[in-house]
């Protein structure tokens, strides 16, 4: 069940920032300002995509109160982290990004302490 | 925030707004790492165990440290972005890495979690690996785009 929860913190929180970004790229520069704000809002209601980013935000905090009943806060935050791999995976292999050694070996290290974390 | 009229007025306002940074910093980690403990707390302090019923969520938040520790995370979201608008997302991502030792650690003061040595390593792991993962997308967005395009951003 542990991992069950892991997975759905760590599949919508991913799903939510690629939607985000992605729908955010598409709607142009916000500003932060008063009128900003509003405008930001009208955004989020016209874009259906970013509204399920928003909901996967929601989606992952939920599984994140539901694991943190059930498993010590020293797993369940730790566990999370392994957005990185994930995301990583994501950038390399969907958005064609040119993944370093760096980042490569970064992810690798996160997901053998996830390991270490749950065991 | 900052004094007026210090005696060496230059050096001192760059001090200060490196000394924001920081005090931003260390307030974000605070309530994080507070949120989060004050959440689990209260979350294991409730009786019905959650499942796919939206209705249980609600109503746990009626539990008064769930709701102290989700007030106390949307403050830290802010701060976040506060964070964010005085530093590049190069510094903000791998210096808040810490927050998974942080958590780990409030686990097992506060919250009486044993913390087997298995489990420190892997933190430890995770800590390392985010830091090397955050330091990397400050060499693809310093070369990939204008700085403003994504340090200045709100988040």
């Amino acid at each position: 069940m542990k991992w069950i929860l892991v997975a759905a913190i760590v599949v919508a929180t991913v799903a939510s920032d690629l939607l985000q970004s992605h729908e955010m790229k598409r709607a142009g520069e916000q500003s932060v300002g008063a009128g900003g704000f509003a405008r930001l809002l009208h955004t989020i209601a016209r874009r259906r995509l970013l509204i399920l980013g928003v909901a996967g935000n929601a989606v992952s905090f939920f599984a994140f109160m539901a694991l943190v009943q059930r498993e010590p806060l020293s797993f369940a935050v730790p566990a999370s982290a392994a957005s990185y791999v994930l995301e990583t995976l994501l950038a390399g292999f969907v958005l064609h990004e040119r993944i370093g050694t760096r980042r490569a070996a970064g992810a690798l290290i996160v997901l053998a302490g996830v390991i270490l974390v749950g065991g | 925030m900052t004094k007026r009229g210090s005696l060496v007025s230059r050096p001192a306002a760059h001090k200060s707004s490196a000394a924001k940074v920081y005090a931003v910093l260390v307030l974000f980690l605070a309530l994080k790492a507070g949120g989060n403990s004050s959440m689990a707390w209260g979350m294991k302090h409730v009786p019905e165990k959650m499942s796919m019923d939206p209705t249980l969520y609600v109503r746990a938040m009626l539990n008064p440290f769930v709701a102290m520790g989700i007030f106390a995370l949307i403050l830290a979201l802010l701060t976040r972005m506060t964070l964010l608008s005085l530093a590049d997302l190069s510094f903000v991502l791998p210096v808040t890495a810490i927050g998974y030792v942080i958590s780990v650690f409030l686990g097992k003061v506060f919250l009486h979690e044993t913390v087997t040595n298995q489990r420190w390593l892997g933190t430890v792991l995770i800590f390392a690996g985010a830091l090397l993962v955050g330091t990397t997308s400050r060499n693809t967005t310093r070369l990939g785009a204008a700085p403003d395009a994504r340090s200045g951003d709100y988040a």
